[in-house]
């Protein structure tokens, strides 16, 4: 099948070439054909999808439409849809249906977008790989013995196979652009505050950002502008103009200032990974951009500190999960203390666990300066390398990971190696900076990401960047192979 | 042993806010439950709290009248504990940095002299909502119309050294707080309630001992029983020689006695630590100086200007000052009466506040107007009522909602003050009456009382008494030169 890009669906929609009804039904063609290979969605919306496209089709015929009117997408499973079976991949919120829509569904409904179906993903966006999901792993379509990366797995996999052109996701760690890097295509995690958070639900409420996963820098740019802005029920969303993406992809980089942090070019990164990027950082090089090496000397604190804050923040916000007003509700327990246990304990899948007790440690009496406010200190001294580098360079470029998808069941069992494999993204969430991963070569027929961070609210740089490196090269075009049948 | 005894109160102040402290659901008290709880209330999967601003501006009030710094940044901290009522499974308050901080309020001791109490911080936080145990077998029900409600938690030094000076103390912030309007501080409602702490040392020491929490006080009279009964039982522990345990324990009003809750031991350890999804509370220094300029005039100063300004005496300008509903009301009805302030002012305190304490309700449930009790008064000053019949017009003004002229013309509670009318009567009830007579003009003057009454049972008590008494005692010369 051919893996259209949202661009090629938008002028074919405008061309008439054909009609948002049958577009939204090749997509659910395509999620029946191959999703049991990926398992990528936990919930499809069909019939009211179906139902959006014809209304989309009179739209469309009337000449009153908007650019994504009748586009199909789809949602990672944690933002909230009305009327929709939101579950975070939770058995805790396996019957959920949040009787409102997120503030950025509600903009991507405004814009007239369709949504498909909501994602798999890892338990409450908590993992690495997507194997904590209640609702068993999801595979990455150039291998289906690997993990897509996590959280956002369900959306990156079904992208990169082609079943949806464009998908949310949520970046709170590196659970956008770690799975794009895994399967071969474009991630962004915008700054945090650029979109809303309202309906988002929280795992690490300074650190989540919702972001997009797509095939291209173009795709992003066309969607980001319709799900940014402040927002009056987020006090963190941020009241600055959301500029028109699309218009700045095509500026020259000639001249720019790229910054390669040494502190990302050492001996974890694999010694493949680092002969591709370099070929990446050559293309760039050969559009104009000027390489300097840079250094943040507090980036290596990242993991540690993320995962105190993390934690910190995710066992406090998942408190409200008690199965008393909605949820997993056990019904045989004796008193309330066995509700909340039996509940929690039931309702939970380990890895949650593990970081709810984690948090509920670096928050103790006796241990809160130790940890968390020792990490609060490292994250701000993360925050000043980043800005005293941005005053340097305009973008700093890096590794995405470590090395190319692992394996399923390879890392699961090692909560510390499942950690480190947020080492190069972590520290753009904690500095709460917008960055992206693109697609920059393969390796043994998997692909490698490489990762550009901006300063703050520079998204449209990110996206210039990636575009013109997209129009240099091919890596975004390659398809898994298994997918490329008829 | 001689013990002093030590305690510092920690008020909870529901703030008069419409909607609650980070959602836009109402505050309205006595709705049907769960009616009023909206999903950010609920603690439903990615909602998030947005902060109103109203509590802010009631917070500075609060900190500006007890003369306490307002921060320049404060930020809100979650609470975390797990209880039903809780729904979010931590409660949004504020730790390290309060909006209000290093106040005082000066508060009278022993009628005459004046004691400073500290006031150590005054922070926002949201209230939680009811658990109910009562209702139904084998089942607890949760309202969470209360969830969310602004507070204003104020907390003082351990500057109070009597059950006495607890409740002035609180009494004191009640009248504060009604008179800056920022709550209703309606204890039934629980609008305002407070948790002491109470430790005991030996006179003349500077360290604290061991304290005891009760929580959840809600009158005046409660906190100065618990008091009471908590220094008699530390007391008698600490003259055993043994040692007061740190709790938090729970006054029983009906058995007027304090129990334990939890020690210290079990106590939650809440993880406080700063609300991501809450940005610091900025305050301008503009933003002080305009809820400055707006800052009602207070009990100390509305005393002083009844006495300058009206001339009343300082024991009713008190008395007056001392609620802010009937302060307004007397302000009301002294700007539409002006002949006398300080007849309004004893027509207000005996008349008015006489048929309040009958009937026990307060001024704001009356539906009687200001100008409409002027308009009474201006009668009684004109004569045109005597003082009983004004009772009874008091009344019916009350109670049936006619004008003052319509319920004097439908009763025929006109006073006669015609001179022709009451000579008539006068001359009527002396000829009536010879015995009397002649026992008065012997020297017996008691008696004129006995023709008064006479008198004003023929005119239903309408006469104008001072003018019967006038005639009566003319007439009764007349007879004498006779």
């Amino acid at each position: 099948m051919e893996r259209f890009t949202l661009k090629k669906l938008i002028h074919m929609i405008s061309q008439r070439e054909i009609s948002s009804a049958e577009l939204v039904s090749i997509y659910f063609q395509r999620i029946k054909k191959y999703d049991h290979f990926l398992n990528s969605f936990i919930t499809l919306n069909q019939e009211s999808a179906e139902e959006q496209s014809l209304i989309a089709d009179k739209k469309i015929q009337a000449g009153n439409y908007d650019l994504l009117t009748g586009i199909p997408y789809a949602s990672k499973d944690i933002f909230c849809t009305k009327g929709i079976k939101t579950t975070c991949a939770s058995k805790m919120l396996e019957n959920f249906v949040p009787p409102y829509d997120s503030t950025v569904i509600n903009q991507i409904k405004n814009s007239g977008a369709i949504l498909v179906g909501k994602t798999n993903m890892d338990e409450f966006a908590m993992g690495s790989s997507n194997e904590t999901s209640y609702f068993g792993p999801v595979y990455n379509p150039w291998d289906l013995e690997r993990s897509p990366g996590g959280s956002s797995g369900g959306s990156a996999a079904a992208v990169a196979s082609g079943i949806i052109p464009i998908a949310l996701g949520t970046d709170t760690g590196g659970s956008i652009r770690q799975p794009a890097a895994f399967t071969g295509i474009t991630g962004l995690k915008p700054t945090y505050g650029r979109c809303s958070r309202y309906g988002m639900i929280a795992f690490a409420s300074s650190l989540d950002q919702a972001g997009l996963l797509a095939l291209t820098a173009e795709d992003i740019a066309i969607f980001l502008e319709a799900m940014s802005g402040f927002d009056p029920l987020d006090s963190t969303s941020v009241e600055e103009p959301v500029p028109q993406y699309s218009d700045s992809l095509h500026n020259s980089i000639a001249g720019k200032t790229i910054g390669l942090p040494k502190e990302f070019f050492n001996n974890s990164l694999d010694t493949e990974s680092q002969r591709i990027l370099n070929q990446g950082i050559e293309i760039y090089e050969k559009l104009g951009a000027k390489i300097t090496e840079i250094s943040l000397p507090n980036v290596g604190y990242s993991v540690p500190t993320y995962y105190v804050v993390a934690s910190a923040e995710c066992s406090s916000n998942l408190a409200r999960y008690d199965g008393i007003r909605y949820g997993y509700r056990d019904d045989n327990t004796k008193d309330l203390d066995d509700l909340y246990r039996t509940n929690r304990q039931i309702g939970f899948g380990d890895e949650v666990k593990r970081r709810i007790m984690t948090g509920t440690y670096v928050l103790s009496a006796g241990y809160y300066d130790a940890y968390y406010l020792k990490a609060q200190k490292v994250r701000q001294l993360i925050s000043n390398d980043f800005e005293e580098a941005f005053k340097e360079v305009d973008l700093i470029i890096g590794p995405t990971t470590q090395s190319p998808a692992f394996n399923i069941g390879e890392k699961i069992d090692d909560p510390v190696s499942m950690y480190m494999n947020d080492i190069y993204t972590i520290s753009s969430n904690l500095a709460g900076l917008p960055a992206l991963s693109h697609p920059v070569g393969f390796f043994d027929k998997l692909p490698i990401g490489m990762q550009l961070i901006a300063p703050h609210f520079h998204e449209y740089q990110l996206l210039n960047f990636c575009h013109l490196f997209q129009q240099e090269t091919d890596f975004h075009l390659q398809q898994p192979q298994a997918f490329l049948d008829d | 042993m001689k013990w002093e005894t030590v305690i510092g109160l920690e008020i909870h102040v529901q703030l008069a806010c419409e909607s609650k402290i980070f959602s836009s659901s109402s505050t309205k008290y006595g709705m049907p439950q769960n009616t009023q709880a909206s999903l950010v209330d609920l603690g439903y999967p990615g909602v998030l709290p947005v902060l109103n601003h109203q509590a802010v501006v009631m917070a500075i009030k609060f900190g500006l009248a007890v003369d306490a710094e307002i921060a320049e940044k404060s930020i809100f901290a979650r609470k975390n504990y797990f209880y039903p009522d809780l729904p979010k499974g931590y409660q949004i308050s504020q730790y390290e940095l309060p909006i209000v901080f290093n106040g005082s309020i000066e508060i009278p001791i022993n009628d005459k002299s004046m004691k400073t109490i500290r006031i150590t911080r005054a922070h926002l936080e949201e209230d939680a909502g009811k658990s109910i145990h009562d209702k139904f077998d084998n089942a607890s029900a949760i309202d969470l119309n209360r969830a969310g409600t602004p507070l204003l938690e104020i907390v003082s030094e351990p500057d109070l050294s009597s059950s006495e000076e607890a409740s002035s103390y609180m009494q004191k912030i009640h009248q504060l707080v009604r008179y800056l309007k920022i709550s209703d501080g309606n204890m039934q409602e629980g609008s305002f309630r407070c948790d002491a702490n109470i430790s005991l040392r030996p006179l003349g020491s500077n360290v604290l001992g061991t304290r005891a929490e009760i929580k959840n006080i809600n009158s005046f009279k409660f906190v100065e029983k618990a008091i009471e009964f908590e220094v008699e039982r530390q007391k008698a522990i600490l003259d055993e020689g043994e040692s007061v345990t740190q709790e938090t324990r729970l006054y029983d009003s009906e058995k007027n006695e304090t129990r334990s809750m939890r020690s210290k031991e079990e106590a939650t350890d809440y993880r406080y630590f700063p609300d991501p999804d809450l940005l610091p509370i900025l305050v301008e220094k503009d933003l002080i100086k305009e809820i400055k300029k707006e800052l009602p005039e207070l009990f100390d100063q509305k005393v002083d200007r009844y006495i300058k300004q009206y001339s009343i005496r300082k024991v009713d300008a008190v008395e007056i000052a001392k609620n802010i509903d009937i302060a307004e009301f007397f302000e009301a009805l002294i700007h539409h009466f002006k002949e006398n302030y300080q007849q309004a002012a004893n027509w207000l305190l005996s008349e008015l506040m006489g048929y309040l304490n009958k009937e026990n309700i307060s001024i704001t449930d009356l539906t009687i107007t200001a100008d409409a009790s002027a308009e009474l008064l201006q009668k009684i000053h004109e004569n045109v009522v005597s003082t009983s019949m004004a009772k009874i017009i008091l009344k019916q003004l009350i109670e049936t909602n006619d004008s003052v002229d319509e319920i004097i013309e439908a009763q025929g509670l006109k006073q006669i003050s015609d001179r022709g009318q009451i000579e008539a009567i006068v001359k009527e009830v002396i000829e009536l009456f010879p015995d009397q007579r002649d026992q008065y003009l012997s020297g017996k003057e008691q008696v004129l009382g006995f023709l008064i009454g006479q008198v004003m049972k023929k005119t239903s008590g309408k006469a104008n008494p001072k003018m019967v008494n006038q005639i009566l005692l003319e007439k009764l010369k007349e007879n004498r030169r006779r």
